[in-house]
């Protein structure tokens, strides 16, 4: 109310009202909003800090041991590391030497994209031993785990030569995880590090080059 | 009773009223947002729906408070928490389904409000604000139907979640620390859940209840528009100030919304008490599935109301190994409406008044909207292929991306056809 009253008494051209204003104390009031600015700025990041993955949830990252021996040839089984599933296939020496014959009509038949797989597996098999495949069965798409069609032909049609089909937006993969051109998924899956332990047992999550 | 022992009750009614009224505007905000609020007095079908959309809150709200009194949420806990209110809390069932019901209702009276505005022009100069608080509110929704369907911890909940966090991913650069710092975790998990949790009973309820606020303050202010897209404030009696062409809130419009509850409830309660699934398409059958997160069942497709945009995402293939643009596409679907009070140029606003053009336009864009729908919930392989004349191309995805091209081309064209279309001569008042 007083202030008011008081703003009707100030003249009101501009120029006069001009040198009404208190400089200093303008100068004051924006240096603090400032200051105060900065700090909520900076109680901000604890809180947003508070949502990255905990502690736990990265201490749950441990390699994983995996027995290999009961794969039959031409089967698979999916091992749980960090949470994901990673499919170790057993895959006869027909399915090996079919990856090298549809080259054409992959995204990457050469594994280009290094982020994809260790450098020990950028190779025609995307593995270590030909026939043991390690491959995270998370698509690349929007992360969804496609289903195993191993065998060739059968319901996938009959230019199918076995890998996998993500039922979400119907991406396709070859028995080495390669993408075939046209799916939504942009790069191959991810084939993790591991290493052999022994003949028949893997060590997921960690290689002999780099620590887990 | 006699007259005097009537009047002198009625005289300290009215001194406690004085009383409030002293300390709280109590009487002068009824009279602003009821007794003296005038509406248009041609109000039709249409306008049953903003007043079904707060009753369907409301019901949330309260349907919601009681269901996390049973709920819990945690990774191990909430799918057997969840069976747990539909078996063993009395009338748990009730107030879950009541719930599930809702959020699908929700969306067909939010949809068929926004219909409402897209026909009348309901948008247009003043009410810009309006309608872009109406789009917040209409993404607090979709935001809230995402974080809700989480909890249930089934495998739709599960790998629903999955994928539209991974949406995140694909935006350059930051993308993927966003999806890590969105989950708390490397994959969907407990932190997830628990977060989603928080996001879906305070947080954007909070956001959700201040946008209604704003959205009525804004429209009391401006005040309704009308099937003729006129503005009634134009002509108001010289005596009153009152519009001519107005009658107030209540209690004709109370009234009047009162018989649309009234349906809008039996209808309600058929879908609660005989379909509460409403055939996979409100609560879908994989969702009574618990999460796992090493299998994606062989069919996933969100809950309908979010196909549309899914089929939007799914039409639009990588561009350079990329799978932002499919995502950038389904999030514009969305925000593009907020652009409508200035793609809109025409001197009209009621469809009433509008040429053909504009109405194919708007034909073509509903039909769009539908076959997206539906594609959204079929696998996209549906209708087969095409022969090698087209490269074997998948004819759902084909007609998706025409779909698509048809929806954008609705709002992207919007100032030319607008423009050139011949309209009508608009009426001084309000016609029936």
């Amino acid at each position: 109310m007083s202030d008011k009253q008081s703003n009707q008494q100030v003249p009101s051209s501009a120029t006069e009202q001009a040198s009404q204003v208190d400089v200093e104390k303008r100068k004051f009031l924006i240096a603090t909003s400032a200051v105060g600015a900065l700090g909520c700025a900076a109680v901000a990041v604890p809180f947003i800090k508070s949502m990255t993955p905990s502690e736990r949830a990265k201490a749950a990252g441990a390699p994983v041991e995996v027995d290999i021996s009961k794969i039959a040839p031409g089967t698979m089984i999916t091992a749980e590391w960090r949470g994901k599933p990673v499919w170790i296939i057993n895959r006869t020496d027909e399915m090996t030497a079919e990856l090298a014959h549809h080259n054409d009509q992959l995204s990457d038949p050469s594994c280009e994209v290094t982020s994809q797989q260790p450098s020990y597996c950028k190779n025609e098999n995307r593995a270590i031993k030909p026939n043991l495949a390690v491959i995270v069965g998370i698509c690349t798409h929007l992360g969804c785990s496609p289903t195993a069609k191993l065998q060739a032909n059968g319901d996938m049609g009959a230019n199918w030569t076995g890998g996998f089909f993500c039922p979400c937006h119907g991406s396709k993969f070859d028995l080495a995880g390669r993408v075939f051109k046209g799916s939504p998924a942009p790069i191959n899956l991810v084939v993790p590090p591991y290493k052999y332990l022994t003949e028949n047992t893997l060590l997921i999550g960690v290689d002999t080059e780099e620590k887990a | 009773m006699t007259d005097t022992k009537k009047s002198a009750a009625a005289s300290k009614l009215d001194s406690a009223l004085a009383w409030v009224d002293d300390r709280f505007p109590l009487t002068s905000n009824v009279k602003a947002h009821l007794t003296e609020y005038y509406a248009p007095k041609n109000f039709n079908f249409w306008y049953f729906f903003g007043s079904l959309a707060m009753m369907v809150l409301v019901l949330q709200i309260l349907t919601g408070i009681f269901l996390t009194m049973h709920y819990k949420p945690d990774a191990d806990l909430a799918f057997g928490s969840v069976e747990y209110i539909m078996r063993d809390v009395p009338w748990g069932w009730l107030i879950r389904y009541m719930h599930s019901t809702g959020a699908s209702m929700f969306f067909v009276v939010v949809y068929l409000h926004m219909f409402r505005g897209i026909i009348y022009g309901s948008y247009r100069t003043p009410r810009e604000l309006l309608w872009l608080f109406g789009v917040g509110i209409f993404l607090c929704l979709m935001g809230e139907a995402f974080f809700g369907y989480l909890l249930p911890w089934g495998q739709m909940s599960y790998w629903g979640a999955q994928v539209i966090v991974n949406l995140f991913s694909a935006i350059p650069f930051i993308g993927p620390d966003v999806s890590e710092w969105l989950r708390g975790d490397y994959l969907v998990s407990d932190a997830t859940l628990n977060r989603f949790f928080a996001f879906h009973v305070i947080a954007l309820p909070f956001v959700l209840v201040g946008l209604v606020a704003a959205h009525l303050i804004a429209l009391h202010e401006v005040g309704s528009n009308n099937p003729d897209g006129i503005e009634i404030k134009k002509l108001k009696d010289k005596k009153t100030g009152i519009p001519l062409d107005g009658i107030a809130f209540h209690p004709y419009y109370t009234v009047k919304d009162m018989v649309g509850v009234a349906v809008f409830l039996i209808v309600f309660s058929v879908v609660i008490f005989f379909a509460p699934e409403m055939g996979g398409y409100f609560l879908e059958a994989n969702n009574f599935v618990p999460a796992n997160p090493l299998v994606t069942p062989a069919h996933i497709a969100p809950v309908w109301y979010f196909t549309p945009y899914y089929s939007v995402l799914r039409a639009v293939p990588p561009i350079l190994n990329s799978q932002f643009p499919g995502v950038a596409a389904m999030g514009l679907s969305v925000l593009v409406f907020a652009l409508l009070p200035w793609l809109d140029k025409s001197p009209v606003k009621s469809i009433r008044y509008r040429g053909t053009l504009y109405k194919k336009w708007l034909a073509a864009f509903v039909v769009s909207f539908l076959v997206l729908g539906y594609l959204g919930t079929e696998p996209s392989n549906i209708w087969g292929q095409f022969g090698g004349w087209l490269g074997n191309a998948e004819r759902a995805t084909v007609v998706a991306r025409i779909a698509t091209t048809v929806y954008f081309a609705f709002f992207v064209l919007m100032p030319w056809y607008t423009k050139k279309d011949k309209t009508l001569p608009v009426p001084e008042r309000v016609t029936g």
